[in-house]
């Protein structure tokens, strides 16, 4: 328990021993490990080298080294100019998805979370296993079912039909109650109460403080699961001026593979795009590296 | 627990004072409510009810005249004879045993090592492996294709620099383990963070005596390390149960680079999606998901039965 609460003081524990005793590396076992950091940083350094191709030497060159000329800047420039300039739609529309499902599905979470672990009710119970059942629920056996009710509600083709069906996030909400019964003392809340504050001023100026580990974990997680999203706004999109980039790239992929020479010249978009949509999530686990960490000790230990 | 036992003596305490002093305070029990009222009238209107409108409408049939016919379990019966189905779910569980296992058993020995300190440049190891998780399936995907490629992809360029003959990685053969290996690369760091994460969390000393006693780091791992990763284990597992079965990002665009390899059913998920969206079956295409949907959850209960059972004896 204290090791959900106090992450940080078992590091330091854990840096004195191996202090304490220093233990040999053992080659074997490092040159395992970086045969597989070389295999999954292998596919990006091929997007990275392909990116700075031209269309003629991405077919003819070989494909893990550079080509003599390099037209990264160029690729680039013609990646964002396509269509009217639709890739920075699709990056704009991925964005909006992305932000507005993270930050109010980790809100109702952390609200939701909150009135679970520290309020008794009568539904209390049956409510939160009711919410836990539906984790086991597939995604994607949803999508087509909550295609059916938003084409009858007119729903369908609009940017309502992406960002609704991504705020119901269960395993959310099942990790931030775990996470305020570990994080939020109810002394804390008390002292408030004496205080005169209200309930949800407690929440909001209190104890979302003492949350925001938990909360950024799930507003990552979100913000993935949304910017990944792809058979949602599939089956309930129509307008490509609505397209996350997912379904964007794919496109421009099908268009490529189907017109052959024409077309041909659209694979270095493809490439070239995928770099650029990929590089603001990889820079944001990166910096974010410590709060989802801290977040999936909560979520693991208590399972 | 010990937080939920004396929040519950207060209230009763509080219960028992006179009525003048609740006055001022807000009902407790309400406010409970009020907490929980956005998320759950969100689930309700965004999950149960397409659940229950999507059940509802499974029971009906388009027909060329008279629009929509009440056809009872018809829908159902069907799927159950349906051989295109049926191949789909056998195909999405022999990959289940091909690509999990495996994935798991990298990312677990990953965590262990990550763990033990025994390897030089833990810190890029451990960002290598979790980089995928943050690149959309789709472009995973698109990656991957191009270098799979037979005419001028790197690994066919790789295979006929050294005089070997280039494997076709988008053959019939080989596809069901090209899409295991990019679900391999997605998911592996993400799994493999779960468990470091876990491991993390044991307290030192529960080890600390057993490495003093002169216990090697792999006995550590294997008699201490690993029982105590089973709660994390299971999550992994669970999760990469519901992901097998309802793969369809994968095959979906790897069938524009192998049309004839891929086909309309060559998983549950892309059956049902062709069904609601080239066929126009929106009846049968519920039914189809439901059916999915009950696999998927009877193979996580019998998994955690069967887990729990062996725990036990």
């Amino acid at each position: 328990m204290t090791a959900v609460t106090l992450p940080e003081s078992s590091e330091t524990k854990r840096q004195r021993r191996s202090l304490g005793h220093t233990k040999r590396p053992s080659t074997i076992l490092t040159v395992a490990a970086l045969a597989a950091a070389a295999y999954f940083l292998l596919p990006l350094f091929w997007l990275f080298v392909s990116s700075t191709k031209t269309t003629g030497d991405l077919f003819s060159t070989f494909g893990l080294w550079f080509a003599g000329d390099f037209s990264l800047f160029g690729n680039i420039s013609r990646t964002l100019t396509q269509e009217d300039g639709v890739f920075l739609q699709w990056m704009g529309n991925t964005l909006l998805y992305a932000v507005t499902a993270a930050g109010g599905g980790a809100l109702l979470a952390a609200l939701a979370g909150y009135g679970f672990a520290k309020y008794r009710f009568k539904a209390n119970r049956m409510m939160f296993l009711g919410v836990l059942g539906a984790i086991m629920v597939p995604a994607t056996a949803l999508a087509i079912p909550t295609y059916l009710v938003f084409s009858e509600m007119g729903l369908a083709g609009t940017r309502w039909a992406i960002i609704l069906p991504s705020l119901v996030n269960p395993f959310g909400l099942f990790l931030m109650r775990i996470y305020t019964e570990s994080a939020v003392p109810d002394s804390l809340i008390e002292a408030a109460r004496i205080d005169g504050a209200g309930e949800f001023r407690i929440f909001f100026q209190v104890v979302l403080r003492l949350l925001a580990p938990g909360f950024v974990t799930v507003l990552l997680f979100t913000l993935v699961a949304t910017w990944n999203n792809y058979f949602l706004p599939l089956i309930m999109l129509n307008d490509p001026k609505l397209f996350p980039i997912t379904v964007g790239l794919a496109r421009w992929q099908g268009q490529a593979a189907a017109g052959g020479g024409a077309t041909g010249d659209l694979i270095p978009l493809v490439i070239t795009g995928s770099l650029l949509s990929i590089i603001p999530l990889v820079i944001a686990f990166l910096f974010l590296q410590r709060y989802w960490q801290s977040g999936l000790v909560t979520g693991s230990i208590k399972q | 627990m010990t937080m939920t036992t004396t929040l519950d003596k207060r209230s009763a305490a509080t219960g028992g004072r006179p009525d003048a002093k609740r006055r001022f305070k807000p009902n407790r029990s309400a406010t409970g409510y009020l907490f929980v009222a956005p998320f759950m009238i969100v689930f309700i209107a965004l999950f149960l009810v397409p659940l229950v409108y999507a059940a509802y409408f499974s029971l009906f049939r388009e027909q060329l005249v008279g629009g929509n016919a009440f056809v009872g379990l018809d829908n159902y019966a069907r799927a159950f004879g349906d051989a295109a189905l049926g191949e789909g779910i056998v195909r999405m569980a022999l990959y289940f045993f091909i690509q999990v296992p495996f994935m798991l058993l990298v990312a677990l020995f990953l965590a262990l090592v990550l763990d033990s300190g025994l390897i030089r440049l833990t810190r890029t190891v451990r960002l290598a492996a979790f980089v995928p998780y943050a690149v959309p399936g789709v472009i995973a995907t698109l990656m991957w294709g191009f270098l799979y490629g037979p005419d001028y992809g790197p690994l066919t360029q790789v295979a006929e620099g050294l005089g070997l003959t280039p494997p076709d990685f988008l053959s019939s053969d080989l596809m069901l383990g090209s899409l295991a290996n990019i679900v391999f690369w997605e998911f592996t760091g993400y799994n493999m963070v779960i468990l470091y994460a876990a491991l993390r969390a044991v307290p030192t000393e529960l080890y600390e005596a057993a490495a003093m006693d002169g216990a090697s780091p792999f006995r550590i791992a294997w008699n201490i390390k690993i029982p105590l990763l089973r709660p994390a284990l299971m999550l992994t597992l669970i999760f990469s149960i519901i992901g097998s079965f309802q793969l369809f990002n994968e095959p979906n665009l790897l069938q524009g680079l192998a049309p004839d390899v891929i086909n309309s059913s060559y998983t549950p998920n892309l059956y049902a999606f062709n069904l609601a969206f080239v066929g126009q079956e929106y009846n049968y295409a519920a039914a189809v998901s439901f059916v999915l949907g009950a696999v998927i959850l009877a193979g996580s209960y019998l998994f955690i039965l069967l887990t729990n059972r062996r725990s036990r004896s």
